[in-house]
């Protein structure tokens, strides 16, 4: 009896799940958006060529707006020290490579540090006030960045230090289409860092905890999750996407120095709001995105110099949620209760 | 019969409403006891004690160990299993990732070894296993909080209003399901519920609370026959 009659309800829950799935805009947005791309990069080569740069430079918005995104999952505030987070363990990779270290060892062992470091800072600073106030997280967060700020500046000095790249300045021809290793080696690495940490969270048990804890903390409990430990994961783990935006992001600048992922916490900033906040596909769709819409106006709107790209950016954020106010991939939940 | 739970002079409060004023109560090992009461009485807040989900004094033992300081995931990894009112389920999830969270305490998962053992109780789970369990309806997901509850294999299972807001269809198999649980697997089952019929039914021992207190307790059947449950609970 009650079998019966949940299945048709079943079907029609999926049978409006399905009407639903064929007027659905974004996914029809984003398809329209990949075509263009790929028309375009047929007919001209710096299309191509501006597309692909756009794509690595969205490969490092991506890497940090998911980090923002597993922050707020988790705690619900946006990690305003993100960037500095990143940028400091940017500075553990220099010193590192410094004291001898090929660049991929000193790549893993930064990661490793990030971990550490994103774990301590939910710890000792975030713990401690998790369930008094969100804006006493908020306030934190900020002080951070200026701490990180600072320390960094006593540390290393303010001025600008080189750091080398980890790809070659080899240029690959693909189909007439001159694409750098560098550019090629971003998006790679980006790529496999976030397949990893989906990984992690779709087919792990500390993955399954962990979004357990971040959606309903006091019902995992229940089930024995030990949440507080799962929190101070999340941050590592937060820190460790940091640390590969400021490791990949680096040599696109050239140049090392303590402001140099401010800009990019902006671009990540917008890219996380403009996925939806609260969806990592989101996150990563919005930062590739912006990377490529960035590079294609730059390229084709003559008075969007690169000093007005970030307001441009902001502009172009400020439109998309005026007409979709929780970002491309937020959604109203269907909820049955 | 030797107690698996043992409460004594159990004080709650939420900040500065007392709600619990001394409640004791035994839970035999393989036993169903229920808990029964109005609205405001305490019975929510008599399994949050005991999961330490809220602010209490006084002396909890599970199987000879006390409760004491334990936090809620402690407790749950001693094997005590709570449902909480509103099902404790994450809507967000699948139905199979919910039973995983069931598994998640047990070494290995007890998930992948034996899967015919949760589904012969709830054969529907399989062909749900992805859907998202907030689209589930107010039953099934119930049946899923009870489901993920038995993956957790716990010694004591705690249901807080299995009944409320559910067709009596639905209340009548989950009652079922409760009975089939305790009598084949040997489960013991702590039931707070308003329903005094049907829990009066189902278990063996029953405690009326009253403002925070136990007014009553007894066989089933002893207080199913009381002048004033009928009147206050029965309602005849």
């Amino acid at each position: 009896m009650a079998a019966a009659e949940t299945r048709t309800g079943t079907q029609l829950r999926n049978g409006a799940a399905s009407l639903r799935g064929l007027v659905r805009p974004i996914p029809l947005l984003l398809a329209g958006a990949v075509v263009f791309l790929a028309l375009g990069s047929t007919f001209s080569t710096i299309f191509a060529q501006q597309t692909v740069a756009g794509l690595a430079q969205g490969a490092v918005y991506s890497s940090l707006a998911l980090a923002l995104v597993l922050i707020y999952r988790a705690t619900e505030v946006i990690n305003f020290a993100q960037g500095e987070m990143a940028m400091a363990t940017t500075y553990v990779a220099y010193q590192l490579i410094l004291w001898g270290l090929p660049y991929w060892g000193a790549f893993f062992v930064t990661l490793a540090v990030a971990f550490v470091f994103g774990t301590v800072v939910q710890l000792a600073l975030i713990r401690p006030v998790q369930h008094k106030s969100v804006i006493a997280i908020v306030i934190i967060t900020v002080g951070l960045f200026i701490l990180i700020d600072g320390l960094v500046a006593w540390k290393w000095g303010a001025d600008i230090k080189f750091m080398p790249s980890p790809f070659g300045q080899t240029v690959y021809h693909v189909g007439g289409v001159p694409v750098a290793q560098e550019d090629l080696g971003t998006l790679l690495v980006v790529v496999i860092s976030v397949v990893l940490l989906w990984g992690l969270f779709r087919f792990t048990k500390l993955g399954l905890g962990m979004r357990a804890a971040a959606l309903r903390p006091d019902a995992a409990r229940l089930v024995g999750v030990r949440v507080d430990r799962m929190l101070a994961v999340g941050w590592g783990l937060a820190a460790v996407l940091g640390a590969v935006a400021g490791l990949m992001a680096e040599p696109a600048a050239f140049v090392l120095q303590p402001s140099f992922m401010q800009p990019i916490l902006l671009y990540a900033f917008s890219a996380a709001v403009l996925g939806g906040l609260e969806s990592p596909i989101g996150a990563v769709v919005g930062g590739l995105a912006l990377g490529v819409f960035l590079n294609l106006v730059g390229q084709y709107v003559p008075f969007v110099t690169s000093e007005i790209r970030l307001p441009f950016a902001f502009l172009v954020l400020l439109v998309v949620l005026l007409i979709k106010p929780s970002g491309l991939f937020g959604r109203a939940r269907v909820r049955r209760v | 019969m030797t107690a698996l739970l043992e409460l004594r002079d159990v004080e709650a409060r939420y900040g500065p409403v007392q709600v619990l004023r001394g409640v004791s109560l035994e839970v035999p090992e393989g036993s169903v006891v229920a808990v029964l009461g109005a609205n405001g009485a305490g019975k929510t807040t008599t399994l949050r004690a005991i999961s330490n989900t809220v602010r209490r004094s006084g002396e909890l033992l599970f199987a000879g160990e006390p409760l004491g300081h334990r936090g809620p995931e402690a407790i749950a990894r001693l094997g005590v299993a709570h449902v909480p009112e509103g099902r404790g389920t994450f809507a967000e999830l699948t139905v199979w990732e919910n039973l995983r969270l069931g598994a998640y305490t047990r070494p290995g998962s007890s998930l992948r070894s034996d899967p015919g053992r949760v589904l012969s109780y709830f054969p529907w789970l399989e062909d749900r296993r992805n859907q998202e369990a907030g689209t589930l309806s107010g039953g099934e997901q119930q049946m899923l909080a009870l489901a993920r509850a038995f993956v957790q294999r716990p010694r004591l299972l705690m249901l807080d209003e299995p009944s409320l807001g559910l067709a009596p269809v639905l209340v009548t198999e989950i009652f079922r399901i409760i009975r089939e649980l305790n009598e084949q697997e040997g489960l013991t089952v702590l039931v707070v519920e308003q329903n005094a019929h049907l829990a009066l039914q189902l278990a063996q021992t029953a405690y009326v609370l009253e403002v925070g207190r136990v007014a009553l307790s007894g066989p089933s059947e002893e207080l199913a026959a009381h002048e004033s449950v009928r009147r206050s609970y029965l309602g005849y």
